[in-house]
């Protein structure tokens, strides 16, 4: 069995940056990613960032995740990485075990451990959701800008949030046609910066529209859509058919989480979070002592959030176990002055609303 | 379907690989994973459903959902969207759950 201080699970914005705070603490820290490079989302984000400057506002994702890797270099001495690495389970006895490169089991027991697993994306119900051609917005993304391979000649995209918006423009980039952006809800959902970018390119955006059917004998051929009233119910005589070799669905993502609900933290479903996530602290440890969450893992949100609730949970775990820096009440302020910026805006006060309902005092 | 040129990126691809898909001859490069070389030779449909057999290609990419279930060298059920490609690799469409003796 191996031991360490602090465990973190996944190494995106919130796991990088949780390992940052509890190394500049004092903490030996383990960082577990599954995937091959770290980053997480940020791998395939090519575009300047939105949030605030601390946070690195107007650099493109792809761009932050080294600059929190070359920071996360200065303790080198004190933290290990290891990628191609799942961590499957997570046991009452504080036991975590996990798989190396699909084909080696090791256990850990570390005093502490910060879950920052991120968020996976949902799908959407229609007759023949299931065709190949139908794809997640994640999977074009990690398709295009990290494999260099387009996902088809013309795409119809599912969703006019920011992901849906974003990834739109990148497929533009890429050259791909984009034959029209649609969204049940009557608002577009993202930034109107994003969003008269893409009409300016001249792709329609189609609100009060959802998707009726897909069609197709081995892959997607066509989908046909319709409007839907104000209680989203699909309208009669209102279809319109597209001939695309692709379909991207981003109607959002959930929290990724199932191994808090196993080690049998608290989990609450919470909508403003985009579902099931840990009751937690102010310092975001969950209800089971010595398990602290970060990230969208704790609620979908933003990287920029993510890093934040990050460095938090960090500072706070290894607090916990011991390494308590000087400064730490500080900068533990500092941190919770950041979120309650990121979190000044309308988005930001559905968020609050949401965590309002799981943050125990 | 390879991008080829772009605004932002630059795509430094490895060496080139030969694999089989079905039997046939096909390429990829290393450093990228099976689906990705395989979308990229125009191939969609990855396996066949459980029960109704309808096919099946990925959808997350990123090793959270299983849509991408291929047999890889007589493996069945390998996650082909996070399983790198290797040169001499037989990768053969999945039917149903895959046998593993
Ligand atoms: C198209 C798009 C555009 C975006 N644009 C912006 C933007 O402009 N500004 C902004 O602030 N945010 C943006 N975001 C959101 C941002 O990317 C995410 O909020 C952020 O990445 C969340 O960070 P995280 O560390 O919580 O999770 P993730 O980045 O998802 O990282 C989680 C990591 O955990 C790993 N993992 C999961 N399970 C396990 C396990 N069992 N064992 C080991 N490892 C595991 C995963 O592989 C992953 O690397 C965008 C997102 C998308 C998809
Ligand atoms: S496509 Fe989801 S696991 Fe491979």
């Amino acid at each position: 069995m191996r031991e360490a201080d602090l465990v973190v699970v996944g190494g995106g914005p919130a796991g990088l940056c949780a390992a940052i705070s509890a190394a500049s603490s004092g903490a030996n820290v383990l960082v577990i990613e599954r995937n091959k490079k770290l980053g997480g989302q940020l791998v395939k984000q090519t575009h300047m960032f939105f949030g605030s400057e601390k946070q690195y506002a107007s650099t493109r994702g792809i761009d932050i995740t080294d600059i929190l890797l070359n920071e996360l270099k200065k303790y080198n001495n004190q933290v290990e990485i290891m990628t191609d690495t799942t961590v499957v389970g997570m046991f009452e006895d504080g036991v975590i075990t996990a798989l190396h490169k699909e084909d080696k089991y090791f256990k850990i027991k570390p005093k502490a451990t910060v879950i920052a697993t991120g968020a996976f994306e949902k799908s959407l119900a229609f007759p023949n959701n299931d065709l190949p051609g139908i794809y997640g917005a994640g999977a074009v993304q990690t398709l295009m800008n990290v494999y260099g391979v387009k996902p088809g000649d013309k795409v119809l995209m599912v969703g006019a949030g920011n992901i849906g918006l974003i990834v739109s423009y990148q497929l533009m980039q890429a050259g791909v046609e984009v034959v029209a952006i649609l969204d049940a809800a009557s608002k577009i959902g993202g930034y109107l910066v994003h969003a008269s970018k893409i009409r300016r390119m001249g792709v329609p955006i189609l609100t009060s529209h959802t998707v009726k059917e897909a069609i197709g004998k081995d892959c997607v051929e066509k989908v046909i859509v319709c409007k839907v009233d104000d209680k989203f119910k699909q309208i009669e005589g209102s279809e319109i058919e597209f001939d695309v070799d692709v379909m991207c669905v981003s109607v959002g993502l959930t929290p990724l989480n199932e191994l808090l609900a196993m080690r049998g933290c608290e989990m609450k479903y919470i909508p403003q979070l985009s579902g099931s996530v840990p009751v937690r602290d102010e310092n975001y440890e969950t209800t089971v002592e010595n398990v602290f969450a970060a990230g969208d893992a704790t609620g979908v949100e933003e990287a920029s959030a993510a890093m934040v609730e990050g460095y938090l949970a960090g500072i706070c775990a290894s607090a916990k176990i011991g390494y308590k820096p000087d400064n730490f009440e500080e900068r533990k302020q500092d941190y919770v002055k950041q979120l309650s910026d990121l979190r000044s805006g309308p988005v930001g006060q559905h968020i609050l609303s949401g965590i309002e309902q799981i943050v125990v005092k | 379907m390879r991008i080829e040129e772009h605004p932002i990126l630059d795509f430094k691809r490895g060496k080139k690989i030969k694999f089989t898909f079905n039997g046939q001859e096909a390429e990829g490069y290393e450093g990228e994973t099976i689906a990705a070389a395989l979308h990229a030779a125009g191939v969609k449909v990855l396996g066949k459903s459980l029960f109704l057999h309808r096919p099946r290609g990925f959808y997350c990419a990123i090793g959270n959902c299983s849509s991408c279930l291929m047999v890889v060298d007589g493996v069945p059920n390998v996650k082909t969207c996070v399983t790198d490609l290797q040169e001499g690799m037989e990768v053969e469409t999945q039917v149903g759950k895959g046998v593993i003796i």
